[in-house]
């Protein structure tokens, strides 16, 4: 065991990489389904496909639950509603009340454009950072981008990625799986 | 780079229009293919990456600097005009609503087909969209952009423009919430906001694509970035396209309702031409009309000097050209109900308006321009010859473009210079100074878009492959075809099996 002392660079190397999982390197979209049906049927659970677009019953073939993000967006949505209306209820009626030809100075009908507006952006607000909160975006390391192959992600290859930290992973078994998938290719993904 | 197949390995051969392929046929038997060219996913990514990536082309340069001294007559004006008073506008008297706010409402309604285009016709699966979706949201941004500087300069003394929104303030004093002036600057912030996020979190998977084709450090860092570390990732592509609909759904009535508030402004009022009913679903029609427009505008030259006829095919602009011709009618229809609510209704005022003023007054002509535009050019687009015709369809949009915009002068300035009290009647005449502000906004328009061509993915990518036939598992014809329904192949005759035709419509409709 060797000691390092401050003024010593940290040499990378000192840090042997480490192994963040497999890659199988799929051509088309019905192979990486099924493949994907394999893999969620073997019983892992920290694993992915990525691809470059959705793919039409991916969801069901990797058994993903339904995002509870529709729930935020209505939260989101009811707030904008709410809030617009208290805005508009304290400034326009309680704190500055400003007579316009004997109309009320709580008047709702006037009140509901601004009321509609404030629902669709504070719901559209939610939806898009509360999709990337989900996503946990941005995240501009990934262990992934080291790999020169899965570059063709966003183009027109399919992945099917098995992360290291899987409870089931295991060096051999799970090449062993992957390889019965017959990809194009596996690689080991080093972090 | 993949060398891109010219010949078709359809099972039907598309019939030719010119040099390009014809996919424009509406027998319901066949699905017409949207993306020609025998395309597969690499080669769509060469097709439209490639854009941004290969040298700069002179004639791009010369385009640029052309919007750009354009931009520059805008600031110039602006400055000016912000240095000296609104009074160097030629509204300074009774008419004043002129050139600011027509301006403003033809920008605005412009924005609309980017936002029709990606949000009503996702949630109605027009698959065809996702070819020219892109580049109409950022028209969208850039059209809102031109149009948010004219009411702010319009105030008059813009750096106090922050008084419209409910800040608090030394006066102690809240805006007026029920005036529509005020429903306008939450509509219209809030419609810019949500393209610009629908653009954006519709670029990130594209953004991704050029960040992993780019070979340069600097490339490879600001996509990087703007990627936001995006890695296709299918559980990923759940929420994104859970949050895509969701937006969708949002933007519709959004993009319905921002038209109707602009027109509240009017409506609202008294003045005979604006007191009426029938403003909302008009403004509405008329920004539908516009917007696709100057997306046909926008389209026609770029899918031909960028090298995208196969993504943006001939079924594409036929489509478009559809659009305007329907929502053209509704404009037309309008006009009509207008003239005849003023010569029923027996108001002396309104019937001065109507029936006087506008097709006989001082400004008759601008009245003729918005007629021809509006209402009689786009009958070209009932013939499918004139439609399949690139330059009839460009004139079409051209005029429309240029009828929208009498239309909004129609509107604001015929019924302003001559209301109730002849006392008030006055002439309006543009300045220079007018007249240089609108043309220098074509030029932040042009400055956008050209910068947009060259520098991000111009046709969305992802959403490209999602309506080719290969990114579908399993066809439900058994085994995997390239195109789902063969007429050569199968030629039934007789009438389809039960359970079959349900199967049909499920593939036609992609539910």
């Amino acid at each position: 065991m060797t000691t390092q002392t401050l003024d010593t660079p940290v040499r990378t190397d000192d840090f042997p990489p480490e192994l963040a999982g497999y890659l199988a390197e799929f051509d088309d979209v019905n192979t990486v389904m099924s493949a994907a049906e394999v893999v969620r049927d073997a019983g892992y659970t920290r694993w992915d496909v990525h691809s470059p677009f959705p793919i039409h019953g991916m969801d069901e073939a990797m058994g993903i639950r339904p995002t509870i993000l529709p729930w935020l967006v209505l939260a989101g949505g009811l707030a904008g509603l709410g809030g617009a209306l208290l805005m508009e209820w304290w400034m326009n009626a309680y704190d500055y009340g400003y007579m316009v030809s004997g109309k009320p100075l709580f008047s709702l009908p006037a009140f509901i454009p601004i009321m509609f507006e404030a629902t669709v952006l504070i719901a559209s607000l939610t939806a898009v950072f509360g999709m990337l909160f989900l996503n946990k975006l941005p995240m501009l390391y990934n262990p992934l981008f080291k790999s020169d192959r899965f570059r063709r992600v966003t183009n027109d290859r399919f992945f099917v990625v098995i992360d290291a930290t899987d409870p089931k992973f295991d060096e051999v078994e799970t090449e062993n799986l992957l390889r019965s998938l017959n990809p194009l290719a596996i690689e080991q993904v080093e972090d | 780079m993949a060398t891109i197949r010219t010949d078709t390995p359809l099972p039907f051969t598309l019939p030719k229009l010119g040099e390009e392929y014809d996919n424009t046929s509406d027998d319901p038997r066949v699905r017409q293919p949207l993306v020609l060219g025998g395309k597969h996913f690499n080669e769509v990514t060469e097709n439209v990456a490639s854009i941004s990536e290969r040298k700069i082309h002179p004639a791009w340069v010369v385009c640029l600097l052309l919007s750009l001294g354009l931009l520059t007559v805008f600031g110039t004006m602006l400055g000016y005009l912000v240095l000296t008073g609104v009074g160097v506008w030629g509204n300074n008297n009774t008419v004043n609503w002129a050139f600011g706010i027509v301006n403003f409402v033809f920008w605005v309604g412009i924005g609309h087909a980017g936002t029709l285009i990606s949000a009503i016709l996702f949630l109605f699966r027009q698959k065809w969209r996702t070819g020219i979706n892109r580049f109409a949201e950022a028209m969208t941004i850039f059209a809102v952009m031109c149009a948010g500087v004219f009411p702010a300069v319009h105030v008059g003394r813009p750096w106090l423009a922050y008084w419209l929104f409910p800040l608090p303030n030394q006066m102690e004093t809240w805006p007026q919430f029920r005036s529509p002036l005020m429903w306008d600057v939450f509509a219209v912030s809030t419609y810019a906001t949500v393209s610009l996020l629908f653009w954006y979190i519709g670029m990130i998977p594209d953004l991704a694509t050029l960040r992993d084709r780019s070979t340069s450090r600097v490339r490879q860092i600001a996509y990087g970035l703007f990627s936001l570390g995006w890695t296709g990732s299918s559980r990923h592509w759940h929420r994104f396209e859970r949050a895509y609909l969701l937006l969708a759904g949002l933007a519709t009535p959004l993009v319905l309702s921002v038209h109707s508030v602009v027109s509240f402004d009017f409506a609202t009022s008294q003045i005979p031409g604006w007191h009426t009913t029938i403003f909302p679903p008009y403004f509405v029609a008329g920004a539908i009309y516009g917007g696709f427009a100057m997306v046909l505008c926008l389209a026609i030259p770029a899918r031909q000097y960028f090298g995208l006829k196969e993504i943006i095919t001939r079924r594409h602009i036929d489509n478009m050209a559809k659009v305007m011709l329907g929502t053209g009618l509704i404009v037309a229809y309008s006009y009509t109900m207008e003239f005849f609510i003023a010569g029923y209704s027996g108001n002396t005022f309104e019937q001065f308006h109507f029936l006087h003023n506008r097709p006989f007054g001082p400004m008759k002509i601008c009245f003729y321009l918005m007629m021809f535009g509006n209402v009689v050019a786009p009958q070209l687009l009932w013939f499918k010859k004139l439609r399949n015709h690139l330059g009839v369809v460009m004139f079409c949009a051209i005029a429309a473009n240029m009828g929208m915009w009498f239309e909004r002068f129609v509107i604001i300035v015929i019924s302003l210079h001559r209301d109730f009290l002849p006392s008030s009647w006055a002439m309006f005449y543009p300045t220079p100074v007018d007249i240089a502000t609108l043309c220098g906004s074509f030029g932040l328009f042009f400055t956008m878009f050209l910068l947009f061509c060259r520098f991000l993915p111009m046709v969305a990518m992802a959403e490209v492959k999602t309506v080719m036939p290969e990114s579908h598992a399993h066809s439900p014809h058994g085994e995997h075809h390239r195109w789902d329904y063969q007429p050569d192949q199968h030629s039934k005759t007789g009438p389809y099996k039960k359970g079959e035709r349900l199967r049909e419509v499920r593939d036609w409709t992609g539910i």
